[in-house]
């Protein structure tokens, strides 16, 4: 059988034909892969939670909590880090667009006090060389006195509001790549906001729990963070207890409550 | 019976795709930064080379000449997307280093090429034979390349540390280093042959 000669309905009927072959092809390949590949999606995703809190027994995968903040549309994906049933720290997958070229994904985990244990720089375009350093440049220590470099086991209300020192703040920005720098905070102070609310989230969950269920891990770690709560910022303590009808009514009105004072 | 092992060998020494060819050359400089990676990428497009030659072969009857780039590319597109989301299912730290190269083998020309000039003139047999043996040779290229540039950039290779790394130059590691190192290694297969030659 000689070759098929190029006319128009020879052309159109190979190519076709080739298409819908490759097409099948692709979607068996499709179906046989899509759960391996979820599955290392989370296992990587898990792994990088393992790297920013402390240690935890829990999946923080199933127990992922969806804060929306004020103003933004998409919720924030929180996963909870819990040591025997009480919570040691959580997880916010925080992202800024801010960055040089744009958005840039991170992981950050807090512990239970207000303070930045690790974070995982996730996704990013940043010049390399220059922005890209983020992950080692905030791991480093500091030159010089006064100023922060390192973000690891920072507590966050200490240092607020997180400003380069080029915008008059104490945080010392990656040479030569200041709008990245700026962006990398930007992204922690969200970070903290969701972490925040999602703390606030749980420990009015937990008091509703509490009058159910005797001898819980819950009811001490509520205990514990209920002074810290109302020494904090008076307004919120206040407006936490106020509204404990619905949870996303809660998670945005103590955001409002705790937003003024952290963006600055 | 000789001219199915002849097509076998060729690939591997005689048309070398990266020492003699030098096609696929962005790959190759891109991902040799250091042995393993270099024989990953190698792998990958063997299996491509291997799936494109032989339904290439297969179907160049029904193919009419004037439409048989888009039909070839089509082909390499669909085998480089399903080598993509295997490796994504069962080999992801091997997705995070080779990144976007595994997607850019589609324009790899040495498989275009060899759809071009083997695949569409020759039987299933030869055409196969033929993939295997190029993609045999380029994977051997590349893993000699980033061996060479993993020794002399860090001081191991395939992870295995030789010699400490503050004797190690960093150069090897990044493009310019790949330039040289390639220069070197095609200069020496050069002298090689012409030596056999003579």
């Amino acid at each position: 059988m000689k070759k098929l000669s190029s006319t128009l309905p020879n052309m159109i009927l190979s190519l076709t034909i080739i298409c819908l072959v490759i097409s099948f092809l692709l979607g068996v390949m499709y179906a046989i892969t899509a759960k391996p590949i979820a599955e290392a999606e989370t296992k990587a995703k898990i792994d990088a939670i393992k790297v920013v809190v402390p240690p935890f027994d829990n999946n923080p995968f199933e127990e992922k909590l969806s804060i929306a903040l004020p103003g933004i549309d998409t919720p924030f994906t929180v996963y909870p880090a819990k040591k025997g049933g009480a919570p040691v720290g959580y997880a916010v997958e925080s992202y800024t667009t801010k960055g040089f070229s744009g958005r840039f994904d991170m992981m950050v985990g807090f512990d239970m006090e207000d303070n930045l244990i690790d974070f995982s720089i996730l996704k990013h375009e940043e010049t390399p060389g220059l922005g890209a350093k983020m992950q080692e440049w905030f791991t480093s220590p500091a030159k010089g006195e006064g100023v922060i470099r390192d973000f690891r086991n920072v507590n966050i209300p200490a240092h607020q509001p997180l400003k380069v020192t080029k915008d008059g703040g104490t945080v010392d920005a990656i040479t030569a790549a200041t709008i990245t720098s700026r962006a990398f905070l930007d992204g922690i102070e969200c970070a903290y906001s969701v972490y925040r609310a999602a703390k606030e989230q749980s420990f009015d969950k937990a008091n509703i729990i509490e009058g159910e269920e005797k001898g819980k891990d819950a009811s001490s770690s509520s205990a514990n963070r209920e002074p810290q709560n109302e020494d904090k910022n008076a307004p919120s303590g206040a407006s936490a207890q106020e509204n404990s009808s619905s949870a996303s009514n809660k998670a945005s009105s103590t955001a409002t409550g705790t937003s003024p004072s952290t963006r600055q | 019976m000789n001219k199915y092992l002849s097509a076998l060998t060729n690939g591997i020494i005689k048309e070398n795709p990266t020492f003699v060819l030098l096609l696929g050359m962005c790959p190759t400089l891109a991902t040799t930064t250091n042995a393993l990676n270099g024989l990953s990428m190698g792998l990958a497009t063997t299996f491509v080379l291997i799936c494109s030659n032989s339904m290439i072969s297969l179907l160049k009857k029904l193919i009419p000449d004037s439409v048989r780039i888009p039909a070839f590319i089509v082909v390499i597109a669909g085998f480089v997307t399903v080598v993509q989301m295997l490796i994504k299912a069962y080999l992801p730290e091997l997705d995070k280093s080779l990144g976007i190269f595994i997607p850019l083998i589609v324009v790899n020309c040495v498989v275009l090429g060899r759809a071009e000039s083997i695949a569409s003139k020759s039987s299933v047999g030869i055409s196969l034979l033929d993939g295997i043996g190029i993609g045999l040779g380029f994977s051997l290229s590349l893993t000699i390349l980033g061996a060479v540039r993993e020794m002399l950039g860090t001081g191991s290779i395939f992870g295995l540390k030789i010699y400490p790394d503050n004797y190690a130059s960093l150069l090897f590691v990044l493009a310019p280093g790949a330039f040289v190192v390639l220069g070197f290694l095609i200069a020496f297969k050069n002298h090689l042959s012409n030596r056999k030659q003579a």
